[in-house]
């Protein structure tokens, strides 16, 4: 870049390559980090589906009552929210060229996604810890 | 393609036919927000349990009933989509198997693992009901 005299970046905004929205490669990064996370969580999350279809109250309080299986529940609802907000912020942003539609859609879908995220956490917490 | 001014042009949506890799590509944000919308049932499952047998038990008859099991047989082929899909995106992003013939078996092997799996799984699920 130091050939190129046309640039209007200075040399530090292009040191510290954050781009105009001055997250950089955050929220790319961020997204792969949950997709990484979710694979396994998936996998988990599947099964234990699987065991408690058809399961009455008593089988599934046993199941969050044990720590590892609360842990883990507790974990894919937070990875999973965090990554269903980040990627439907995407499809918003491409899709959606009305601004104020834009901004509300985004605001809405964030804070519906920390809702229901601190709704399931909760829900686990309070059948972990029996009250 | 061109337009005349030597600059390239994106593809026409209308009257371009896309390639199983677009489509498939598409696919994945499509999978994606329905697996969105399926969190709602997941909060629903975990908070009724968390409110007690009555709660619990009308979302179990609703997750059993055959509304229930078509939602979660379409989310669970979503699930298996976006997450084989997925994957597959992560090698992108590790800048591997760009080539078309790379691409062309990638697709298979997404759209195999994923159907593969989502059979196994049902079979699996009805057997432990």
């Amino acid at each position: 870049m130091a050939s190129n005299t046309k640039t209007l970046r200075s040399p530090l905004a292009h040191v510290r390559g954050l781009g105009s929205a001055k997250h950089g490669t955050e929220h790319w990064w961020g997204q792969r980090l949950t997709a990484i996370a979710l694979v396994p969580l998936t996998v988990w999350f599947v099964f234990g589906v699987i065991r408690h279809l058809g399961a009455d109250h008593a089988a599934f309080l046993a199941w969050m009552k044990s720590p590892f299986s609360a842990l883990m529940m507790i974990l894919t609802a937070a990875v999973t929210f965090h990554h269903a907000q980040s990627g439907l912020q995407v499809v918003i942003e491409d899709y959606i060229h009305v601004e104020w539609q834009k901004l509300a859609l985004l605001i809405a879908v964030k804070f519906l996604s920390f809702a229901l995220a601190a709704a399931c956490v909760l829900a686990v917490v309070k059948i972990f810890i029996g009250a | 393609m061109a337009n005349g001014s030597g600059r390239p042009l994106s593809p026409h949506l209308q009257v371009y036919k896309l390639p199983l890799t677009a489509l498939m590509s598409i696919a994945h944000r499509i999978t994606g927000v329905g697996l969105g919308v399926g969190t709602l049932l997941l909060t629903w499952w975990l908070v009724a349990a968390a409110a007690g047998p009555e709660a619990f038990a009308r979302a179990q008859g609703f997750i059993g009933s055959f509304f229930g099991l078509l939602l979660l047989f379409g989310w669970s082929a979503a699930l298996y989509y976006h997450l084989c899909n997925g994957v597959r995106h992560l090698v992108w992003d590790a800048g591997k198997s760009f080539e078309l013939t790379d691409t062309a078996r990638a697709n298979q092997i997404v759209l195999g693992a994923a159907a593969v799996l989502t059979v196994l799984t049902w079979i699996v699920g009805l057997a432990a009901w």
